[in-house]
């Protein structure tokens, strides 16, 4: 019983992580019907981050550790993780859907900077490698290369893995591809409740999602941009035609989403230390099981999703066998996808013809 | 009597192409050349379910699994008992049996799991079926993983090679495998899985059993990723389930989609334009992966049709625009 009980406090802490990865997938997928798998690498950008500031020497002394430079870190993340949300979504998925200018001269100025470094390791190389591809970039679209409209939303999902392989490949280049190990940013303590262990990280892995998803739930319900969000994943032409300014409201979407995943990041990595630039590719594809679990583009769905897989999972490797523990999403998925394809509190779809 | 000219030919050119090549090019190429047409045999048959078909299948890499792991079981545990029972035959012939035996089964064995996934999971539609083929090639990963038989994490070493003539097998089956999809395209059955593309629902209305086609479609795709993996087993003689993950699968897709969905010649042209990029860059290490996504995305940007469009293989004619 005592540890059953110790299970279902792992099971619910690993859960509440999961819940927050899969909140950005869900909601991306509310307002674009796009399977973002860039979002796994998002989630490593954030604990990537979390690590620098963390780490940078200033910053030590000037804060030290405690709960405002824990809390400090976190949101500087999940800021900067906002960023690369929004930025992915301006440079990659929008030019699927609109001709959006500077595309080519971005993902060329990209490719500059990265064969910069190749030839030179220097600041000067890098630089100068991207001002190139720029202006090559530039001259591309001044001599009339725009973007294609996507026929199909498969194209979008193919930019989506082109741009998670960049991530991945773009962190092995920029932070190393040998494991880091994440600063301790909060004091670990032990709290024991009769026989019952919980140590700190878990509870306040537990207490932050909590927190971070009340938020969001009141984001969402009761300001104008959630309902902006609301009506754009129920209809996006209707949205637009009710004077939403559509793309931002989806560039809005894509920074909460990217800053969940990162404080998801930072969470994950008070709990399991050890950082690297593939470390988003197996969370990532669960908390996607568990956003499609809820039933996909579900907030409150996405959040019950990621609960029961992480019960279902620690409670399976209590049970069972530990090796089969990254199977057990998926055949948990398969049944759920199977019985009730629309999710555990999903809506079903009529299809029209 | 065309066809078997055209086959006679084609095994005797292979024949003596695969006498000379090796030679010509240097063990490095020849090797590439090999790894090209495997990835050409599963580009196109990922492309059957994919671009002529229009379901969304991510979990190729699970039955390219099975087929390598399928043949070279076979073979590692079975090898004396086939040797004794064709005992009559010269060396030469006893491996070729072997070989060909490895391959038959390994084409059963994906196409029955095809099967297995197929009939339940293809009544989900678009994101759902990805999920499933995605969560079902990652599940065979961690079973393979677990059976310590086939050798688990540490991967399944001394597979027989059993030939030495990888370069007339493989492009006889990419032979094969493109001139049966080729064919099936152009059959009734091509026709139904095409109008399953095109429109599912106007498909059912005029009576075809989009279920039953599906299905059919997903089978023959998985055998011919079983053939894939069962030459790729043999010629490399070692397996390792890292080979398997999803990310083979999205390189897969990637292939397909570059090279223009429903298109044969396109799936060609990207297995051999990926497997060639990814190898002459790879003195560029992690800066080649990085060139290679951004180039992925911009192509999928700017040219979202793929190399080819959907132009078929022989007949480079524009297809009329369909309105959407």
């Amino acid at each position: 019983m005592i540890t059953f009980l110790q299970q279902l406090i792992n099971g619910i802490s690993q859960g509440s992580a999961y819940a927050l990865i899969a909140l950005g997938y869900t909601m991306v997928y509310g307002v674009l019907r796009l399977i973002n798998f860039a979002h796994s690498d998002v989630y490593m950008f954030g604990a990537f981050m979390g690590y620098y500031i963390a780490n940078n020497r200033t910053f030590q002394e000037q804060m030290g550790t405690s709960l405002l430079s824990a809390m400090v870190v976190m949101l500087g993340a999940m800021v900067l993780s906002a960023g690369l949300g929004i930025i992915i979504e301006r440079f990659a998925y929008r030019p699927g859907r609109t001709k959006t200018r500077f595309t080519l001269a971005f993902w060329l100025g990209v490719l500059g900077a990265a064969f910069g470094d190749l030839l030179g390791d220097s600041l000067a190389a890098i630089i100068g490698g991207a001002l190139i591809g720029l202006a090559v970039g530039v001259v591309g679209e001044l001599a009339g290369f725009r973007p294609v409209q996507q026929d199909s939303r498969l194209g979008l999902l193919i930019i989506a893995i082109g741009v998670s392989l960049f991530l991945e490949n773009g962190g092995q280049l920029v932070f190393g591809a040998d494991p880091k190990f994440f600063p301790e940013i909060l004091p670990s303590k032990s709290l024991n409740i009769g026989p019952l262990n919980l140590d700190s990280p878990k509870l306040i892995v537990l207490g932050v999602s909590l927190v971070l998803m009340i938020l969001l739930n009141i984001v969402v319900n009761y300001t104008k941009t959630g309902k902006a969000m609301r009506a754009v994943s129920f209809n996006l032409d209707a949205a637009k035609l009710m004077g939403i300014n559509t793309d931002r409201i989806i560039a809005t979407t894509f920074a909460m989403g990217s800053a969940l995943a990162a404080a998801g990041g930072i969470l994950v990595s008070l709990l399991y230390p050890k950082i690297e630039p593939l470390m988003g590719v197996n969370p990532g594809l669960k908390a996607f099981v568990a956003a499609v679990l809820g039933g996909i583009g579900n907030i409150p769905g996405a959040m019950v999703g990621g609960l029961v897989l992480g019960l279902a999972e620690v409670m399976a490797v209590w049970l069972g066998s530990s090796t089969y523990r990254d199977a057990i999403a998926f055949v948990v998925l398969i049944l759920i996808l199977l019985f009730k394809p629309e999710g555990i509190m999903g809506k079903g779809l009529v299809e029209k013809v | 009597m065309r066809r078997a000219i055209f086959w006679i030919a084609a095994i005797l050119i292979l024949a003596g192409l695969q006498t000379q090549l090796a030679g010509w090019i240097g063990a490095y190429y020849y090797k590439i050349v090999i790894l090209a047409g495997v990835n050409i045999i599963l580009a196109a048959s990922l492309n059957l379910i994919n671009g002529i078909t229009g379901q969304f299948s991510i979990g190729h890499a699970g039955f390219y699994a099975i087929g390598a792991y399928t043949s070279a079981s076979l073979v590692h545990f079975g090898e004396s008992s086939i040797r004794g029972a064709v005992a009559f035959l010269p060396r030469f012939g006893q491996d070729t049996v072997l070989l060909l035996l490895g391959i038959l089964v390994a084409a059963m064995a994906a196409g029955l799991a095809g099967l297995v996934v197929g009939i339940p999971s293809l009544r989900l539609r678009g994101d759902y079926l990805a999920i499933v083929t995605l969560g079902f090639g990652e599940i065979i990963r961690v079973l393979i993983l677990n059976i310590d038989a086939i050798g688990g994490a540490r991967g399944f070493s001394d597979i027989p090679p059993l030939s030495n003539f990888f370069f007339f097998w493989v492009f006889l089956f990419v032979l094969v495998t493109v001139s049966t999809i080729h064919n099936l395209v152009n059959s009734s059955y091509g026709r139904a899985f095409i109008s399953i593309r095109d429109d599912e629902i106007a498909a059912e209305a005029m009576g075809v059993d989009t279920t039953r086609f599906k299905v059919l479609s997903f089978v023959i795709s998985s055998m011919f990723a079983g053939i894939g993996g069962s030459l790729f087993g043999h010629y490399t003689a070692y397996l390792n389930p890292n080979t398997f993950t999803f990310v083979t699968s999205f390189y897969l897709i990637i292939m397909i989609v570059v090279g223009g969905l429903g298109s044969i010649g396109g799936s060609i042209l990207g297995a051999v334009l990926v497997t060639v990029i990814l190898e002459a860059f790879r003195s560029l290490s992690e800066f080649r992966l990085v060139g290679f996504s951004i180039l992925l995305v911009l192509v999928m940007i700017y040219r979202p049709q793929g190399l080819m469009g959907s132009r078929g293989m022989f007949k480079f004619r524009r297809k009329a625009a369909v309105a959407k």
